[in-house]
């Protein structure tokens, strides 16, 4: 970049003085990047307009017009603006559901829980034996937290459980079950053995044929017809079963998208040093081809996250249909806006987490490996 | 297993290798025909011949990367057919060097040479890790043992992915064109590390069109041509006196230059 007189110390890039073409003064700057052709500008006089339409009264609504305090619903009919006092009155039912009032500390500590074991398994030093017990530990005390029943704890059965943890559990488990689920399926996409290569083929092919709602009814309307007569899993399984089974065949599908960008001289030299199938898969193939797809898999992820949602279709009251049912309180009917934003804040700050978190580690397998 | 073992109790002088009547397809098109190939142990074998003659292809057969559909291949005593156990055992004592090198861009160089040794071998990792420190002193890169691949040069890649073979302590080595994708600068370094293990009596087969090499190391050069051995002398007779037409062409062309 500078061809400096040769100096003893390489010049780090901080010290290295920037040309200085881009100071330039604001006129000049605002013409080059946005009036730099007709139809920038165009944009540009566009895009201004629907600010200017939309961000006052957004602010109207939002801050200048708002009621934060606490208020009744008959207060609250009265103010033009966002009226934050139907959240405080309500949070706790869309936040836990129909969790028995005075039990809903469990809810939230199991909440805590698995939001800090996914901290925990951010950290990559993390990534051993360890996280496994961590995961298993907690997950038991998550367990003990919502049904109860021993160690004191009164019985709640899972019909009654809702918002936030339902809404957690429901991703987290799924996606845990579903992604070791989705290797397989990927692998066996690609076996040559013909028999596991048809039958993953097969499973992907019809469930990704389905849209997930079809899946939710006949998992809840359906399935006890196949099963044997008094074999009944509660719905909240049911649910479950259903949106592991598609989770999975979706990625099994990323995943073989990742297995496929491996080149073959992995393959062949993993072979001509004699390792085994599975040895070859875990040690080489696998960390190559997860990496690869990590932008995929995350984008997959928050899909499935708010994909969740959809099993208020059968009646589980998961933080959507919590926040439906708060609704329906007569006194505090139409107060819509700020329930929906209220959850779809919930919904971002997980997303943009995931979204983030991919991204760093990206960069960090990247670094390790240098291409 | 039963006729590999019969093979080595009735010929105590058979060959490390040994290829008896092999023929290969790729669909229609007949790769390898009737290829006989005894290799005795410490034996250095040059294999040269036009591009798409079927080299590769046969050494390739040798640790069984692909399947030949006629003869037998027999490698330290054990016959390679579709027994993954076979094919495992025989794969443990056959080391391969590719023309692109194939390390494992995602473990550090140290880890990509103590792998095999730790998982096919069961070595403890302490050991495996002394043993790899040897062979990287070897081939003249410890010092880079904790660097990815991605980090290193082609010449310094394929000094790896010699050391990494070497660590399974393979009685045969195989090595594909291993100097063909390295610029003319690095090709010497990599040369030099074979040299060496030629002259420590390593059996080698070597795909290579380097005749300098083939001349001062091997002790027989074959010459392949549409999936058939031409012509097999050792070098002084093969580069001096070559018997076939076609081995005549092909090194009048490959030394012109
Ligand atoms: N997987 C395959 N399917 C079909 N044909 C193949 C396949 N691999 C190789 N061939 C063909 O087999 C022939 C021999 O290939 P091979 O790679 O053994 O040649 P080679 O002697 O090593 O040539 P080069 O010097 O170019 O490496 C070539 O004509 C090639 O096109
Ligand atoms: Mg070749």
């Amino acid at each position: 970049m500078t061809t400096s007189a040769p100096s003893p110390i390489a010049p780090d890039s901080a010290t290295v003085s920037r040309p200085l073409v881009n100071r330039l003064g604001p006129l000049a700057w605002m013409r080059r990047n946005l009036f730099s052709t007709w139809y920038n500008a165009l944009l540009t006089v566009l895009i201004v307009w629907v600010l200017a339409q939309a961000i006052p009264a957004l602010f109207h609504w939002l801050i200048s017009n708002s009621l934060l305090a606490p208020a009744t619903s008959q207060e609250c009919r009265l103010v033009d603006g966002a009226c934050w006092a139907f959240i405080q009155e309500k949070y706790r039912l869309i936040l836990f559901g129909t969790f028995p009032y005075n039990q809903q500390w469990r809810p939230l500590f199991a909440v805590v829980l698995v939001i800090a074991m996914l901290l925990a398994s951010c950290d990559r030093r993390m990534w051993n034996r360890r996280l496994g017990v961590i995961w298993g530990v907690g997950m038991t005390m998550v367990a003990i937290l919502m049904w109860g029943g021993v160690l004191g704890l009164d019985y709640v059965e899972n019909s009654l459980w809702g918002g936030l943890p339902l809404t957690l559990l429901l991703a987290v488990v799924g996606l845990a079950v579903a992604f070791p689920l989705s290797i397989l399926l990927a692998l066996g996409r690609r076996s040559r053995l013909p028999i596991i290569k048809s039958l993953s083929v097969t499973y992907i092919e019809l469930i990704r044929g389905v849209p997930l709602i079809s899946l939710l009814f006949m998992a809840s309307v359906m399935l006890p017809l196949f099963l044997p007569v008094g074999m009944n899993p509660d719905k909240l399984l049911r649910a479950q079963i259903a949106f592991i089974m598609f989770a999975a065949a979706y990625l099994a599908e990323v995943i073989r998208g990742g297995l496929q960008a491996i080149p073959r001289g992995q393959y062949e030299a993993a072979d001509a040093l004699g390792l085994t199938y599975w040895q070859k898969t875990v040690k080489i193939i696998l960390p190559q081809a997860l990496t690869i797809v990590i932008p995929p898999i995350v984008n997959t992820f928050i899909a499935f996250f708010k994909d969740t949602s959809l099993v208020m279709i059968i009646g589980i009251f998961d933080l959507m249909n919590a926040s439906k049912a708060a609704l329906n309180d007569a006194e505090w009917r139409g107060f819509y806006r700020e329930s929906y934003l209220f959850i779809a804040v919930i919904y971002f700050v997980f997303c943009f987490f995931m979204s983030k978190y991919s991204q760093s580690l990206e960069r960090d397998l990247k670094r390790g490996h240098q291409h | 297993m039963s006729t590999a073992e019969a093979a080595t109790a009735t010929d105590p002088n058979a060959g490390i290798i040994q290829m008896i009547g092999v023929h290969k397809w790729y669909g229609e098109f007949h790769v390898l025909r009737d290829i006989n190939l005894s290799v005795t142990k410490g034996e250095r074998i040059v294999l040269c011949g036009p591009s798409g003659s079927g080299k590769s292809t046969l050494i390739r057969c040798i640790n069984r990367l692909e399947e030949h559909q006629k003869g037998q291949i027999i490698v330290d005593g054990v016959e390679l057919t579709g027994n993954l156990k076979q094919i495992e055992a025989v794969r443990r004592e056959v080391g391969m060097v590719f023309q692109h090198f194939n390390l494992f861009p995602h473990l550090t160089i140290l880890e990509n040479c103590t792998l095999a040794p730790i998982w096919v071998r069961k070595e403890p990792k302490a050991q495996a890790e002394a043993t790899a420190m040897k062979y990287l002193e070897r081939v003249r890169i410890p010092e880079q043992a904790n660097k990815y691949p991605g980090q290193l040069s082609g010449g310094q890649q394929q000094r790896v992915a010699i050391a990494r073979s070497l660590c399974m302590n393979p009685k045969v080595m195989l090595f594909d064109e291993p100097t063909s994708a390295l610029d003319p600068e690095m090709v010497k370094e990599v040369l030099d590390v074979m040299i060496g293990l030629a002259e420590e009596g390593m059996t080698m087969l070597c795909v290579t069109h380097e005749m300098g090499f083939a001349k001062s190391v091997a002790n027989r050069v074959l010459f392949m041509d549409r999936g058939e051995i031409v012509e097999q002398n050792e070098p002084h007779e093969f580069f001096n006196n070559p018997q076939s037409d076609r081995t005549k062409l092909f090194l009048s062309q490959i030394l012109s230059h």
